[in-house]
C-alpha cells in the first residue's frame, strides 16, 4: 500500500517540479493571517488608513497655501495638494507592505516560531512566502481604496486614468513586500531591523514625494531614480494626473523585476532557514 | 515483521565540521512506540528533524513511509504529526482556531477540520478552553494543545520531541495517559526524552543516543537486564568522603559507581549489600535501595549521568 | 541588625535614580547604533529635504523671506528641532516603560532591590534628559551648518526643545505606566497623537494657515508651544510677552505633572 502511495506521489511530482517548494496552498496561510488580524487588534490595522490622510490634510492644505502650484516632471502645473496626494498613496503602499513583511515577519520568525510550525506541515516555503505577501497586499489594497476615495472626494483625481492607480499601488506593494520579507530573513536582532527604517525614511522624504527632484543636482537625481519609491511615485502620479506616456512601462518593469527577485530570494531563504 | 515506517541507515548530519548525528541506524515498525533516549545535545532533536523532513541529511539513507525526505518533504509531512520541543502555538489565535488553521495547512476541507478540532479538544481535555487565548493556558494545557494540533491530520506517525520537559508531575501524568490512548489506537509514536521514567512508561523499544551515535538498543526491560542489575543501592557518606569509602567496598555488589555526591552499588539484592557494608563498619549518612532504571543503563554505557 | 539595614539603604536612598539611569544607559548601548544614526542622519535629512528642498518651492512661489519674514529653512528648522526631541521622548518614555512593567519586568527586580518606585521613574527621566541633550545639541550644530539660525540666542532653543520633549514624554509615560493589557495602545498613540501633533502643530506652516476647526490641535499640543517659543529665540519671531509666558508655563506644568503622576502610578503598581 505504501509503495502505491509513492508511485502516485512520484508521478505527481514529475508534473510539478516545484513540488517540494510549493504545495499550492498559500490561501491557508492567508486565512491564518486574516483570522489572527480579526481576533487581535484590528484597530491598529485600521488606523494605518489614517496616516496618509493626516499627511494629505496637513501638508496639502497648510503647505499648499505656501507653495501654490507645482510643475510635474511632465511639465504640467498642478495644485500642490494634487502633487503630493499620489506620492502619499504610493508611500502608503510601501509602508503597509514593508511593515507587514518586515516587522511582522521578524516577530513570527524569531518569537512566535510560526514558520517552524507551518513548515512541519505539508506546506512548502513558497506557500508561506506567497501567503504572507498576498495578505500584506490585501491590506495595502484596503488602504489604497480608502485613500483613493478621499482623493476623489477632494477632487484630486485629475483624470480617468486614476482608476489604474489601484493596480499600480498593488504592484508597488507586491514589490516591497516580496523584497522586504527576503531581507528580513537575514535579520537577527532588533538593531539590525532598524536599518530598514534608515533606508525607508530618506526614500520617503527624497523621492519626489514633496517636491520635484529637479531641485537636486544631477548626481543626487540619478541616485533617487535608482530607488524603488521614486518609480512608484512617478507611476502613480502619472496616472492620477493623467500624464500618460509609454515610458511609464519602465516603472512597471522595475517593479516586476523586483517582485520576481524578491520571491526567489524569500523562498530560498525560508528553505535555507527552516528546511536545511 | 511488517515493512518499517521509518528506516535509517548510517544517518549523518553535519553542521560545518560538527557532526550532530554521526552514523545512526534504526527502524521503526508500524504501530510501534519508539524512543530516543539521551542527554541534551546527543543529536536526538536533529534526528527528529530529519525524520520530520525539515532538515536535509548530510549522508546515509533515510526513508519515511517508503519515501525519501529530501525529495518528498511535503508528502511525508502530510502524514506526520509533529510536537516540537518548545511549543510553537499561534498566540495570535484562540485555542480552537489554532487547530483549525493548522488543519488548513494540510489542505483539509474546513468542515472536516472543524469537526476534527472539536474531537481533539475533547481528547486533549480542553473543551472548555476552546475560546481561550493561548497565552492564558498553563504549560500542561499548551502541551496538550500542541499534541492535539499534531493530530489534526490523522497522522500515521506522531513525532514528539521532549513531550513532558518542563511540566509538573501531575501534568506529565495527564499527558502520558493521553499518549497511552494514542498508542492503544495504533498510532506509531516516535519520541525523544531525557527522562528514563518517561522512556520506561511509553516506549516499546528505544535506542540510547550519545554524541550522535547509538550506544544500545532494545526494550527498556531488556536494556536494564543487559546493562544493569535488578536493584541499586545508593549511599551517601558526605561529599568529602565518598571517594575514600569507595576504596573499601571491594567485593560488595556486582559493580560500584562513584558519583560526586553518592555511591551506586549494583546488585540483585540491595538490602543485603547494605548489611554487608555496615558489617565492615561503614555507616552511610543516607541509604536508599531502588529498582534499577535506564539512568543506570546510561551511566554504565557512557560513564556519565543523563541529566547534568 | 537594623543598624546594618539602615546603612545599607543610605546610598540607594540618595542615588537610586542615578543607578536606574546607569541601567538605562547600558541598555541604550545595545541600540547605540540607532541612537547615533538617527541622531546624526535625521537632522541632515530633514533639514535638507524639508528646509532646502521644499524651501525652494516656497521661495519660488513667495520669494526668499516668505514665511514670518525669514526663509522657509529658518522658519522650519526650530520646529524640526522640537519635533526631533518629541520623537526621542515618544520612543524612550513608551516602549522601555511598557517593557519594564510587563514584557521584561525589570522594574519589579529593581523594586526588589532597595530602589523605590519613584526612583525608577526618576532614573528614566534623567537618562532621557541626557539623550535629549545630545540629540538636540547635534541637531543644533546641523542647523548652524545649514545656516538655519540667524539669531545668537538661537542656542536657547536647545533647552526649549528638550523641555518640549519632556512635557510631551512624561505625560505619555504616565499613560503607558497604566497599561496592564497590551493591545497595541502604543502604536495607536503614535498614529493618533504623535503623528497628528507633528503635522498640525504649525511645524511646516504657520498654524494660522490651517482652517479654524483644526487650529485647536496646535493650542493643546506641547509641540506647538515649544516650536513657537524656539522660533522666538532662533530668529526673533514676534510673540506677545503673555503668550511667551503661556508657552513656558504650559510646557513646565506638563513636564512636572507628568513626572509626578507617573511616580505615583509606579508606586501603586509595584507595591500592589
Amino acid at each position: 500500500m505504501i509503495s502505491t502511495d509513492s508511485r502516485l506521489v512520484a508521478s505527481v511530482s514529475r508534473l510539478r517540479p516545484m513540488r517540494s517548494l510549493y504545495a499550492g496552498n498559500a490561501t491557508s496561510v492567508m486565512q491564518r493571517g486574516w483570522l489572527a488580524t480579526r481576533s487581535s487588534n484590528w484597530m491598529v490595522i485600521l488606523s494605518g488608513f489614517f496616516e496618509p490622510i493626516f499627511y494629505l490634510l496637513s501638508l496639502g492644505i497648510g503647505l499648499g497655501s505656501l507653495v501654490g502650484t507645482v510643475t510635474t516632471s511632465t511639465g504640467q502645473a498642478i495644485p500642490y495638494v494634487a502633487f503630493i496626494a499620489p506620492a502619499l498613496l504610493a508611500t502608503a503602499a510601501m509602508n503597509g507592505a514593508v511593515y507587514d513583511s518586515t516587522w511582522n515577519v521578524f516577530f513570527k520568525m524569531h518569537f512566535a516560531k510560526l514558520y517552524q510550525g507551518m513548515l512541519s506541515t505539508s506546506l512548502g516555503p513558497l506557500d508561506v512566502a506567497l501567503g504572507e505577501i498576498l495578505l500584506a497586499l490585501l491590506r495595502g489594497a484596503l488602504y489604497a481604496v480608502g485613500f483613493m476615495i478621499v482623493m476623489q472626494a477632494l477632487g484630486l483625481n485629475l483624470s480617468w486614468w486614476s482608476i489604474l492607480a489601484l493596480p499600480a499601488v498593488l504592484l508597488i506593494a507586491f514589490g516591497f513586500a516580496s523584497f522586504g520579507m527576503g531581507i528580513t530573513s537575514y535579520m537577527k536582532t532588533f538593531q539590525q531591523m532598524d536599518w530598514i527604517n534608515f533606508v525607508m525614511l530618506p526614500m520617503f522624504l527624497l523621492s519626489a514625494t514633496f517636491y520635484p527632484i529637479t531641485v537636486y543636482p544631477e548626481w543626487i537625481r540619478w541616485f533617487i531614480q535608482a530607488m524603488p519609491l521614486w518609480h512608484g511615485v512617478e507611476l502613480v502620479r502619472g496616472l492620477t494626473t493623467g500624464a500618460i506616456s509609454i515610458a511609464m512601462l519602465w516603472h512597471v518593469l522595475y517593479y516586476l523585476v523586483m517582485i520576481v527577485l524578491g520571491l526567489v530570494l524569500t523562498t530560498r531563504r525560508l528553505r535555507a532557514l527552516f528546511l536545511d | 515483521m511488517p515493512a518499517p515506517v521509518i528506516a535509517a541507515t548510517n544517518l549523518v548530519k553535519k553542521y560545518k565540521d560538527f557532526a550532530a548525528v554521526d552514523g545512526i541506524s534504526f527502524e521503526v515498525a508500524p504501530g510501534e512506540s519508539f524512543g530516543l533516549l539521551g542527554p541534551n545535545g546527543a543529536g536526538k532533536s536533529t534526528t527528529m528533524r530529519m525524520v520530520g523532513a525539515v532538515s536535509t541529511r548530510t549522508s546515509g539513507d533515510l526513508s519515511v513511509l517508503d519515501l525519501d525526505p529530501n525529495q518528498f518533504g511535503p508528502e511525508i509531512r502530510s502524514q506526520l504529526g509533529v510536537v516540537p520541543q518548545s511549543d510553537n502555538l499561534d498566540s495570535e489565535l484562540r485555542v480552537r482556531d489554532n487547530l483549525i488553521v493548522y488543519g488548513r495547512y494540510f489542505g483539509l476541507p474546513l468542515s472536516h477540520v472543524k469537526a476534527r478540532a472539536d474531537e481533539l479538544l475533547a481528547f486533549a481535555q480542553l473543551e472548555d478552553k476552546a475560546k481561550s487565548k493561548v497565552d492564558d493556558l498553563s504549560g500542561g494545557m499548551k502541551r496538550r494543545l500542541t499534541i492535539a494540533r499534531a493530530l489534526i491530520n490523522d497522522p500515521r506517525i506522531l513525532l514528539l520531541d521532549e513531550p513532558t520537559t518542563g511540566l509538573d508531575p501531575q501534568a506529565r501524568h495527564i499527558l502520558w495517559d493521553r499518549l497511552f490512548r494514542l498508542k492503544e489506537q495504533g498510532t506509531t509514536l516516535v519520541l525523544t526524552t531525557h527522562y528514563m521514567d518517561e522512556a520506561e512508561q511509553l516506549c516499546d523499544r528505544l535506542v540510547v543516543v550519545d554524541k550522535g551515535t547509538i550506544m544500545a538498543e532494545g526494550s527498556p526491560a531488556a536494556l536494564i537486564r543487559e546493562y544493569s542489575s535488578r536493584e541499586v543501592l545508593e549511599v551517601r557518606f558526605g561529599s568529602e568522603k565518598n571517594a575514600e569509602v569507595a576504596g573499601m567496598l571491594d567485593g560488595i555488589g556486582e559493580r560500584v559507581d562513584v558519583l560526586p555526591d553518592r555511591i551506586l552499588v549494583y546488585s540483585d539484592n540491595g538490602e543485603a549489600e547494605l548489611v554487608r557494608m555496615t558489617e565492615r563498619g561503614l555507616h552511610p549518612i543516607t541509604s536508599l535501595v531502588r529498582r534499577s532504571s535506564l539512568e543506570d543503563v546510561f551511566l554504565r554505557l557512557t560513564g556519565r549521568s543523563l541529566i547534568e | 541588625m537594623s543598624e546594618q539595614a539602615r546603612t545599607g539603604a543610605v546610598k540607594p536612598r540618595r542615588f537610586g535614580g542615578w543607578y536606574v539611569a546607569e541601567h538605562r544607559f547600558r541598555v541604550m548601548r545595545s541600540y547605540l547604533q540607532t541612537v547615533l544614526v538617527t541622531g546624526i542622519g535625521n537632522p541632515f535629512l530633514y533639514l535638507f529635504a524639508m528646509g532646502v528642498g521644499l524651501g525652494s518651492l516656497v521661495s519660488q512661489n513667495l520669494g526668499p523671506d516668505a514665511v514670518n519674514g525669514v526663509s522657509y529653512l529658518q522658519f522650519v528648522a526650530p520646529a524640526l528641532l522640537c519635533s526631533a526631541a518629541v520623537t526621542v521622548t515618544a520612543e524612550e518614555f513608551t516602549y522601555p516603560v511598557l517593557l519594564g512593567f510587563k514584557w521584561n519586568p525589570t522594574f519589579y527586580a529593581m523594586n526588589a532591590a532597595p530602589i523605590a518606585p519613584g526612583q525608577i521613574i526618576d532614573g528614566i527621566v534623567y537618562s532621557v534628559i541626557v539623550r535629549l541633550f545630545a540629540t538636540c545639541g547635534i541637531y543644533y550644530v546641523f542647523m548652524l551648518f545649514f545656516g538655519a539660525v540667524p539669531h545668537v540666542w538661537g542656542v536657547v532653543s536647545i533647552l526649549v526643545a528638550m523641555l518640549t520633549g519632556l512635557a510631551f514624554g512624561t505625560v505619555v509615560m504616565a499613560y503607558v505606566a497604566t497599561i496592564e493589557q497590551d493591545s497595541g495602545q502604543v502604536a495607536m498613540l503614535m498614529r493618533f497623537v504623535l503623528l497628528p501633533m507633528f503635522l498640525f502643530s504649525g511645524t511646516f506652516f504657520p498654524l494660522s494657515s490651517m482652517p479654524w476647526f483644526l487650529q485647536w490641535i496646535g493650542w493643546i499640543s506641547p509641540l506647538w508651544h515649544g516650536t513657537e517659543l524656539s522660533r522666538v529665540f532662533a530668529y526673533g519671531a514676534s510673540e506677545p510677552l503673555w503668550l511667551i509666558a503661556v508657552h513656558v508655563l504650559y510646557l513646565a506644568a506638563l513636564f512636572v505633572v507628568g513626572w509626578a503622576w507617573t511616580r505615583r502610578i509606579a508606586a501603586r503598581r509595584l507595591n500592589k
